[in-house]
């Protein structure tokens, strides 16, 4: 048996997802930004049932490519569950109603059942429940209110008999339940409600964001270097002992180089020595995961608190003229964390053009947590001005590649407009499993294509083919970047793992400004496998060769530059 | 008037979404109908969006459309 969650979005149905299907949860896609659906199980007596998911829409005629996979699934399921945002009943029943004349059996979760009553809106329950014609249940998903009595009457799910309606006579019908079933009672806005409208003001707005991003990096950094000072360097000085034991039981040979790697003046080093127990695990769990883990965190309460919808709303300005909306600052923020998931939030935009130029933005310009973590470990040593320059060149790209993107690929670009759901206080729970299932997501998607890199690297090198391609490709590197010739070893590996690329320019020797360069063009040039593969999904492959086109296009062009302010001729 | 005429926490009742089937739809299943009433949260300066409240929703909407909302000030 397909169990469906369906419902508007921000109506908490992922919250009364993970109510139903406690912590087994198989994230079939990426976990918080339902664009695709979530996949789990409940079980109800003796019984197991199948329980999915989807990502939140207003309409079973679908706008968005989200919407799509919404009205898709739903002729795939045995039984919906409709959740139903209590203080906005009338526009959610529109969802409702399309449901019922599918046939499909319905049972209705009334949430934020506490909320409704908090702003004075009464639901008479029984009579709402005969008008539909369906079970409809009270509940309160943060504080699990209602869950209970949810799965007992799940059986009881119904599809009643009733007519095609066209779109204008929905309303009527749907004005005509409001009526019988919903009394609001009148009052006054509270402070609170007026300062949470401040913040999605301009003047009082566009300061307290700033406050945001300023304070969310701030952060990171704090609970990221906190974790590798207290927890991950402690652990891998303790485990360094054991690798020099297994070097020197190994001796030199093939499986040294693959396994530990080169020593360094007879030590191990965990950035240079490229080997699969050294590197291999350094750079994913003792450079990368701190960050990963505080990133996550706080990308989950910002998500939850439902402050990005109001970011967008702030951010539009700037971002239709880069041919896209407000919106389009969600990719952004979420390829932050990981491109992967940056890339398949470019479906929540309407048009292709959006997303093509969404896309193409958000892999030439937006490094992920994994690589920012890395080049600050390379650079940050030199000093925090260099860190800036990478970010600040990254940035200009972002903003002259979408202006011109904007002026030269053809397309619509719709406005934004976007629900601004209230604040809500995140749930620890919630907050930590998201965070959790994110970092678990990252560590298997990250560390078979980094051990395939480290294995890879050993091997070509030990052919002499990463010799052969150096020499091919100096004029390149060493004409126009600026750069060692070694570098383009980077440039391939970086194909596979950005962060692993990033760690391997240490030992090349460059000087501060060559370490710029070389972060900037590894981030331009290409995305990484999993991205790419992503990309060609999202895109489709004709436009991922134009993307693939003006990603090549503008790391020539933006290395050129910078060598030339950097380097000189 | 248009929607985009109205002061901030001026209160008005839309009267009329002008435009064709798709966009008034697009509009409508997201509770911005005739008959409702709306208030002026913010406007956004140079073209940018409006934010709108009905009822308990608070919805972001950009200029364009904003202006294709003829509304009736109360």
């Amino acid at each position: 048996m397909k169990v469906l969650l369906v419902g508007n979005p921000n109506v908490g149905k992922s919250v009364v997802f993970s109510r139903l299907t406690g912590v087994d949860v198989i994230a079939s896609n990426y976990p918080g930004t339902t664009v695709e659906f979530t996949k789990g199980s409940m079980r109800i007596g003796k019984e197991t049932f199948e329980l999915i998911d989807t990502p939140g829409a207003y309409s079973l005629e679908p706008r968005s490519k989200a919407e799509e996979v919404t009205a898709r699934m739903v002729k795939e399921g045995d039984i919906v569950i409709n959740v139903i945002d209590a203080t906005n009943l009338e526009r959610n029943l529109y969802l409702t109603s399309e449901l019922l004349e599918r046939g499909v059996p319905v049972i209705v979760a009334l949430n934020m059942w506490d909320d409704a009553q908090h702003l004075g809106i009464e639901i008479d329950i029984e009579k709402l429940e005969e008008i539909l014609g369906v079970p409809v249940v009270p509940t309160v998903a943060v504080t699990g209110e209602g869950i209970k009595e949810l799965v007992s009457r799940i059986r009881d799910a119904r599809s009643p008999k009733i007519h095609k309606h066209t779109h204008d006579e929905r309303w009527a019908d749907i004005g005509k339940i409001i009526e019988q079933v919903q009394v609001v009672k009148h009052r006054h806005r509270t402070i609170w409600e007026r300062f949470t409208d401040a913040t999605i003001r301009p003047v009082t707005g566009i300061p307290f964001a700033l406050l945001i991003i300023y304070f969310t990096f701030q952060i990171v950094r704090f609970i990221g270097e906190g974790l590798i000072g207290y927890v991950f360097e402690p652990i891998f000085e303790l485990y360094k002992p054991f690798v020099m034991e297994l070097s020197r039981f190994l001796g030199p040979g093939i499986l040294h180089d693959i396994l530990i790697g080169r020593l360094i003046e007879g030590e191990i080093e965990y950035m240079e020595s490229m080997g699969l127990l050294t590197t291999g695990l350094f750079v994913p769990f003792g450079a990368v995961l701190p960050y990963i883990i505080a990133f996550y965190f706080i990308l989950s309460i910002l998500e939850d608190s439902g402050y990005l919808p109001r970011l967008a709303t702030l951010m539009d300005n700037v971002f239709h003229r880069l041919g896209m909306h407000g919106h389009g600052i969600v990719p952004v923020f979420l390829g932050i964390g990981c491109n992967v998931p940056g890339a398949l939030a470019t479906r929540t935009l309407e048009t292709r053009k959006q997303r093509f130029i969404a896309a193409t933005l958000m892999a030439i310009a937006v490094p992920c947590m994994a690589q920012i973590a890395m080049i600050f470990g390379i650079l940050g040593i030199h000093g925090m001005e260099y860190i800036y320059l990478v970010f600040i060149t990254l940035a200009t790209v972002y903003f002259l590649g979408g202006i011109l993107m904007n002026r030269f690929v053809k397309g619509e670009c719709p406005e934004i407009f976007l629900e601004v759901p209230p604040y809500r206080r995140p749930n620890l729970e919630t907050l930590l499993k998201k965070t959790f299932l994110r970092v678990r997501w990252f560590l298997m998607e990250a560390i078979p294509w980094l051990f395939l890199g480290i294995f890879l690297v050993n091997i070509l090198y030990t052919i002499g083919f990463l010799d052969l391609m150096g020499g091919i490709f100096a004029p390149l590197m060493e004409t126009w970047l600026g750069l060692p010739r070694e570098a383009v070893v980077v440039l391939l590996v970086g194909f596979l793992r950005k962060d692993l690329a990033v760690g391997m320019l240490l030992p090349l020797g460059m000087s501060p400004s060559q370490l710029v360069i070389a972060a900037v063009i590894l981030t331009i040039y290409f995305p990484c496998a999993a991205t790419f593969a992503t990309l060609v999904r999202e895109l489709g492959v004709k436009d991922m060769i134009k993307s693939t086109l003006i990603m090549i296009g503008t790391a020539l062009i933006v290395g050129g530059i910078l060598r030339i302010i950097l380097l000189g001729f | 008037m248009r929607l985009t005429d109205l002061k901030r926490k001026e209160r008005a009742r839309i009267v009329e979404l002008t435009g064709g089937h798709g966009f008034r739809r697009n509009l409508e299943t997201m509770g911005v109908r005739e008959g409702k009433v709306v208030e002026m949260l913010t406007r956004h300066p140079v073209g940018g969006p409006v934010v709108i409240r009905i009822d308990n929703l608070t919805i972001t909407i950009g200029r364009g459309m904003a202006m294709r909302v003829m509304v009736q000030r109360l």
